[in-house]
């Protein structure tokens, strides 16, 4: 069937044999749906699966029943031989939850809890709530509780934000700044070079002197933890580019959103790492043969083929759009899910989804 | 005929008056740069200039008006001025980073601005100011549209979800009163956010479940949160019915011989077609409901890419919804 590329694999050996899947492409395609329907599937299969979904839409966070407590894992019941476990996002609360981890003392942590730059790093600093998807996922794994955990990443404009964000974060945390602010505390202000002076005198002129304040605060406080930072972002960098890790692109079969997947899909490959699968979501369906046209229809029916066949015409595009998107990733199995009536937001159109994908 | 053009010219001539900017937002996939683009277009129609101004890099806006490069800093000139009494359209790109260098040089830091952004300072900064970026941003936006840079500005916004942050930061800012010198740009951008003779946002989306329900919430939070005016909503993709479908294949070929696999194909598409087109009227009539702005309805192009010819059409076919949109708010002259 649709899945069945050969050397490839299958969707349905995806779900069975990986340990982490991550699902990537741009906002509006779907993701969360399709993350949550590997989960299913995986239980299907007698897994434990957990789904990490990011901001997914209310319906569907109710009927996954998400909402109510953030950050853990709830199960989802149903008539499955395994188990089903989905959990939303709470990026604030991942990062507190680090901190509390690599604090040396309480007092540390609450030190950097309480200040300003730290209270705005998770939605300032691009790249923290991917960091923070990522970090959930490492945890989920760890906890040796799943045996399989999927992860619908944050709707990222830039593919590069995904795959950098735990460097990026690390990089943030040992900012040459970072040194050059914490050496005013420790030894006499003029041992400081004159460059980071002017440095600090224009960022007090331009943003104000409480900026700099708190970010002298923020990086006192901080003091002694990078080295563990740096370990745990090295770990799910690993993570990430372990080969139990399956990347699958999702995209609609929208033309931007195929040129945006196809970028994403030779992001990863510049970094070495496979697409495992690529699913396109709300596809038109064709009429007919579907190849041409009917010819020599008479009049009363005119209406009716002229509209057939711009619905062919639409679905046509559609290939031809995602056909090259789908060369590009092979031997990766292509997973197709037709245009529904409605939105899949609760149990029954994932299960629908599922026995589109996996049979 | 005549009449019927200069009719049109007038009211999309008054609807492109209204503000000098135009902030268009919206979800991604949703059209809302080709929409950009369109409204660009259909500005210049009647003799405006009208700078386009991209946010994020490569939004395919120069596509849009047939040409292949990229956008950056410079101007770029997308449609000459001239033919018909048309208005030329310029693009640039303009991003927080170009934005904070400028600033920073407009305030006499020349010389360490470009450190600043190599060093990664900008990165703590932007973390210990959440929104700087916004505000720079805008703060050129407002500084272009004070200059009179063109008779239309629009703006490609980020995709929703970051143009709420995008659009409300500046208020945010200056409700923390804090930033410094900051502040006042801040002040700036929400006077220019919060009057619609200056800016209005327009939102695009889709006649889908998800994508109207994300634009009637953004719309209630840019209200809110951010004081943002809003002009119509375009709810792209938005088609009429075809002709000829009102009656089933089966009846339609009574005392003809097309019969059996063509004919259930024919039911099929049919029904497919009223379906598509049911749950289309039906969030339009929710987003009515749920939403009290006016709406322009704009249909989709059987096309896979959209080229000049493209926006053109689009160009048109929004201006027809700006004349169903406004009749009575033009004095019949």
């Amino acid at each position: 069937m649709s899945q069945g590329a050969v050397g490839g694999g299958t969707l349905a050996s995806l779900v069975s044999e990986r340990a982490v899947i991550v699902c990537c492409g741009s906002g509006g395609v779907g993701k969360t749906t399709v993350s949550a329907t590997f989960a299913l599937a995986a239980a299907r299969l007698g897994r434990r699966a957990c789904v990490v979904t990011v901001d997914p839409a209310r319906r569907l966070a109710d009927s996954l029943g998400v909402q109510s407590l953030p950050n853990t894992p709830t199960e989802v019941e149903g008539d499955w031989p395994g188990r089903l476990h989905a959990l939303m996002l709470d990026t604030k609360g991942t990062f507190d939850d680090l901190i509390h981890t690599y604090a040396r003392t309480p007092e540390q942590a609450e030190g950097i809890l309480g200040n300003r730059l730290y209270q705005n790093l998770t939605g300032a600093l691009s790249g923290t709530q991917e960091y923070m998807a990522m970090e959930k996922l490492h945890e989920l794994v760890e906890s040796g509780e799943f045996d399989i955990v999927v992860v619908d990443t944050p709707p990222t404009r830039n593919a590069l934000d995904l795959l950098d964000a735990p460097r990026r974060l690390t990089r943030f945390l040992e900012n040459r700044l970072f040194r050059a602010l914490l050496l005013p505390t420790r030894m006499s202000l003029r041992a400081v070079g004159l460059a980071t002076q002017a440095l600090l005198r224009t960022l007090s002129k331009v943003a104000g002197a409480e900026i700099v304040q708190d970010a002298v605060g923020f990086f006192q406080a901080f003091e002694g933890m990078e080295e563990g930072f740096r370990t745990r972002a090295g770990a799910v960098r690993t993570l990430l580019a372990d080969p139990s890790t399956a990347y699958v692109v999702v995209t609609s079969a929208r033309p931007d959103a195929v040129a945006e997947a196809s970028y994403f899909a030779g992001k990863l490959a510049e970094r070495q790492l496979a697409t495992a699968a690529l699913v396109v979501n709300r596809i038109h369906p064709r009429f007919g043969d579907g190849a041409r046209p009917p010819t020599g229809v008479p009049e009363p029916l005119a209406g009716l083929v002229a509209n057939m066949t711009a619905l062919n015409d639409v679905a046509r595009r559609e290939e031809g759009s995602y056909a090259a998107l789908a060369a590009q990733v092979a031997p990766a199995p292509v997973g197709r899910i037709p245009l529904f009536g409605e939105d899949v937001h609760d149990l029954i159109g994932l299960q629908r989804t599922a026995d589109v994908l996996f049979g | 005929m005549l009449h019927r053009y200069a009719r049109v010219d007038m009211d999309v001539g008054t609807f492109c008056a209204q503000s000098r900017v135009l902030i268009v937002a919206g979800k991604g996939g949703v059209g809302k740069t080709t929409m950009a683009a369109a409204i660009a277009r259909m500005a210049s129609t009647t003799g405006r200039s009208v700078l386009i101004i991209e946010l994020e890099g490569k939004s395919g806006i120069t596509g849009a008006f047939g040409l292949a490069h990229d956008l950056g800093y410079e101007e770029v000139e997308l449609q000459e001025a001239g033919p018909g009494g048309q208005g030329a359209v310029r693009a640039r790109r303009i991003t927080p980073d170009d934005a904070l260098v400028e600033y920073l040089e407009d305030h006499g830091l020349r010389r360490v601005s470009k450190r600043l952004v190599s060093s990664g300072v900008v990165d703590v900064v932007s973390t210990a100011i959440p929104g700087i970026r916004d505000v720079l941003v805008l703060g050129k936006v407002k500084q272009l549209e004070r200059e009179e840079a063109a008779d239309l500005i629009v703006v490609d916004a980020p995709a929703t979800g970051h143009a709420i942050t995008f659009l409300t930061s500046a208020s945010g800012m200056v409700n923390a009163a804090r930033g410094g010198p900051l502040r006042s740009q801040a002040a700036d951008v929400v006077e220019l956010l919060g009057d619609p003779a200056r800016c209005r946002v327009v939102l695009v989306t889709l006649p889908e479940d998800m994508p109207v329900s994300e634009t009637i919430e953004s719309a209630f939070t840019l209200e809110d949160k951010g004081g943002v005016q809003l002009g119509p909503v375009i709810v792209n993709a938005t088609d009429p019915v075809p002709e000829g479908l009102e009656v089933s294949a089966q009846e339609a070929a009574a005392g003809t011989d097309v019969k059996g696999s063509l004919l259930a194909a024919l039911e099929e598409a049919r029904l497919f077609r009223l379906e598509r087109h049911g749950i289309s009227a039906h969030q339009v009539e929710r987003l009515a409901r749920e939403l009290p702005l006016p709406q322009l309805l704009v249909p989709s192009l059987p096309v896979e890419t959209i080229g000049a010819v493209e926006t053109d059409l689009l160009a048109h076919a929004l201006a027809e919804a700006v004349l169903r949109l406004v009749p009575e708010a033009v004095p019949d002259r």
